[in-house]
């Protein structure tokens, strides 16, 4: 029952790291790492049906948390060419 | 219990189905916003059909409580990071397409 859906995942895992190689702009490619953190999410679960062992899904937890940690980070980088820093004080800086 | 697996079936493959409909969204759409719509599908509609198919093979346990955490983390973290990267990329000169341009 779950082997169909596994492969189906497995074959978006592909496609969403190829499309993050071809990816025109930076935010095309951080896209396709976004989408490939989220479906590795549902693949571990996913797997841990496939195999009668669900003790996985304490991984698939921590993995979507640090998916969105990592996205809004390398955003946060691209966007102000810096991590610690924060909005309000580059506004503060330029006045 | 037996129609539940036949609805947890169901789900599992129309999420699986909406994963591929996302992805194809990804590769075709003509603008970085669409491609985002597209991706958007992905985190929200095939998460939650795959996880709640899987809670409902299941049944009532821990597993399924997690399971649960997973879908309500996912719920709330990717539609924020979606806005984060529409906003990132407005920032960094990225303007949508108008109707009249050419693709």
């Amino acid at each position: 029952m779950f082997e169909i859906p596994t492969f189906i995942i497995l074959f978006a895992m592909t496609m969403a790291l190829f499309s993050a190689i071809i990816g025109r702009t930076v935010y095309d490619k951080i896209l396709a790492v976004n989408i490939f953190g989220t479906v590795t999410v549902l693949f571990i679960a996913l797997f841990g049906f496939l195999s009668d062992r669900p003790d996985f899904l304490d991984i698939a937890l921590v993995y979507a948390l640090i998916n969105f940690i990592s996205t809004v980070a390398i955003l946060k980088f691209f966007e102000y060419g810096d991590i610690s820093k924060s909005s309000t004080k580059k506004e503060e800086s330029d006045i | 219990m037996e129609i539940l697996n036949y609805f947890s079936g169901i789900f599992i493959m129309v999420g699986s189905l909406s994963i591929i409909v996302g992805l194809l969204g990804v590769y075709r759409m003509p603008d970085f916003f669409t491609r985002l719509h597209a991706a958007s599908v992905i985190d929200t509609l095939g998460a939650m059909l795959i996880l709640s198919g899987l809670i409902m093979h299941h049944g009532l346990s821990m597993i399924s409580l997690k399971l649960f955490l997973i879908l309500i983390f996912i719920l709330i973290t990717t539609p924020t990071a979606a806005h984060a990267l529409a906003k990132s990329a407005l920032h960094g000169n990225l303007r949508p397409l108008k109707g009249n341009d050419s693709l």
